[in-house]
């Protein structure tokens, strides 16, 4: 079967638009971008110009390339966080492909809910909120019952071995492993069929790096397609299917 | 729910062009919004950016000079507020809206009971029997962490944060659908405002409320709203998603709101 690409809330596209092939989740054409600092003169600050790659379900595809190359730009613009000056970025859902770069605000809030998630690299923290529902809170925005989705994130913070009696509070006083262990949890929890991964791994040591690996291959072995940014070589060589060298995609300074 | 229930639906409220002079000086021109149920819409900027006059505006309490607001009754017919006779626009706003006000005192009745300011809304929706309206009124306290033992005391015994948790009661009681706030955390201790912000937080996501909330404090916006809308000299200058918005402002304006907050 293929998907029928369509955009609910963009203006009608003049150029006729490529179908995603079945198992194709993610497909990001000519992507463009660079940032004006208004309160720096208007300094033009390219991040990338032309990027292009696929993200197939049950794959893992790194982001390569040095730091500055525009790796976790490029993630947050899959994501929606940040905006895209030209290009698309295809993300199929159930009735067609939507392109993120002119989705509204509304229908991306969606997609975010249902088809894509995230593990930011670090843990935004909500006041009073505990780290149990903290990692819930995906789920149960799914319509799992509150019960089952607490009941999965205490699973989830007990194979990434944070310790119980942090379960209960919120994790603005945790440390930095521990944050991560929160977000990376709070990402694995939902059944997006594509992740977002900013270096999930870089605050944790070795025995929980090695439990992030395993949710990565889970996740792959259930379907899932991957997007990531891992910092060090040893969990990339793990989990990756393919590397997509970003500084080839780097915006020309201007 | 579904994506697609989420998305079908139709907007709750809608302004057009909407536009107001204070005789030549402009307080805000040409807005144009949407919002649908379940929605939180910040509208942040600074002071005299006409961000006050706009919740003004869209909550029926000034007449635009321009433009329209229209909003779905509980009929679910579309409605020129303009239209609505006196007592349907009073009815509208003690039933299906709240408003909590940045001063608690102009949102509560300070010489009446914790309870009463509870209980009168509800009595202004039909509500008739005495111990049904003060079981209701004890519930809603203990929502907004009040204890049960101060339903008596009237508001002015109360601390600024107490205060507004007791506004918000007094406004959620109805179950509206739609809520506006104007800065509803101005003024508090920075604990006071945590507190009281997980709390809007929490019972905005818990009764699917629709909220059109103005606030200077981009931490607020961050924390509680989907979409943003900056308003600056009367004018909407940028909107969108909430964090796209913060972590990739685009207009010179957006950019120094967003670089003159210690962490946002």
């Amino acid at each position: 079967m293929t998907a029928h690409l369509h955009t609910p809330d963009a203006p009608p596209r003049a150029v006729p638009v490529p179908l995603l092939p079945t198992g194709t989740l993610l497909r990001v054409e000519g992507l463009a971008k660079e940032f004006t600092l208004h309160l720096r003169g208007g300094t033009r600050l390219p991040v990338v110009d032309g990027a292009a790659f696929e993200v197939q379900a049950g794959t893992c595809v790194a982001l390569g390339g040095p730091s500055g190359a525009g790796k976790s730009s490029i993630l947050k613009m899959v994501y929606g966080n940040y905006r895209t000056d030209s290009g698309a970025i295809w993300l199929a859902d159930d009735d067609g492909a939507v392109d993120v770069a002119h989705a509204a605000p509304r229908r991306m809030l969606d997609l975010r809910r249902r088809r894509i998630g995230y593990v930011s690299q670090f843990l935004r923290v909500i006041p009073r909120v505990s780290a149990l529902d903290v990692v819930a809170e995906p789920l149960a925005a799914e319509g799992v019952p509150a019960d089952t989705a607490r009941a999965r994130a205490q699973e989830l913070l007990a194979r990434l071995n944070l310790p119980e009696r942090l379960w209960g509070l919120p994790p603005a006083t945790f440390s930095g492993g521990e944050q991560q262990r929160v977000n990376v949890a709070r990402g694995f929890i939902a059944s997006q069929p594509l992740l977002l991964l900013d270096e999930p791994t870089a605050s944790l040591d070795v025995v929980n790096r090695a439990v992030v690996i395993d949710l990565i291959r889970e996740k792959k072995a259930q379907g899932t397609g991957l997007l990531g940014i891992f910092h060090d070589a040893d969990t990339r060589d793990a989990v990756a299917d393919v590397v997509v060298d970003v500084s080839s995609f780097a915006g020309r300074p201007q | 729910m579904t994506g697609n229930a989420l998305l079908n639906d139709a907007p709750l409220l809608r302004a057009e062009g909407l536009t107001r002079y204070y005789g030549r000086r402009l307080g805000c021109r040409d807005v144009n919004l949407e919002i649908h149920p379940g929605e939180v819409l910040a509208i942040v900027g600074e002071s005299g950016s006409g961000k006050s006059t706009l919740l003004g505006l869209l909550s029926t309490e000034l007449e635009p000079s321009a433009g329209k607001v229209s909003y779905r009754m509980r009929d679910g017919e579309m409605r020129d507020l303009a239209g609505l006779s006196e007592g349907e626009r009073r009815l509208l706003l003690r039933t299906d809206w709240g408003f909590v006000r940045q001063h608690a005192e102009q949102g509560l009745r300070m010489a009446v009971s914790a309870g009463g300011n509870v209980g009168e809304r509800l009595m202004a929706v039909g509500w008739r029997n005495y111990a049904g309206i003060r079981d209701e009124a004890i519930d809603w306290l203990g929502r907004v962490e009040i204890q049960p033992d101060r339903i008596d005391d009237d508001p002015r015994t109360f601390s600024g944060g107490m205060r507004q948790r007791l506004q918000i009661a007094r406004n959620l009681v109805t179950q509206p659908r739609l809520v506006f706030m104007d800065e509803p955390t101005g003024g508090l201790d920075v604990s006071v405002q945590a507190r009281l912000l997980d709390l809007i937080r929490s019972l905005v996501a818990d009764l699917g409320l629709a909220v059109i909330i103005v606030t200077h404090d981009l931490a607020v916006a961050r924390l509680l709203s989907h979409r943003i809308m900056v308003m600056k000299e009367g004018l909407v200058i940028e909107q969108g998603l909430t964090d796209q918005v913060l972590d990739d402002p685009r207009e010179a304006y957006t950019q120094l709101l967003v670089s003159s907050v210690l962490a946002a």
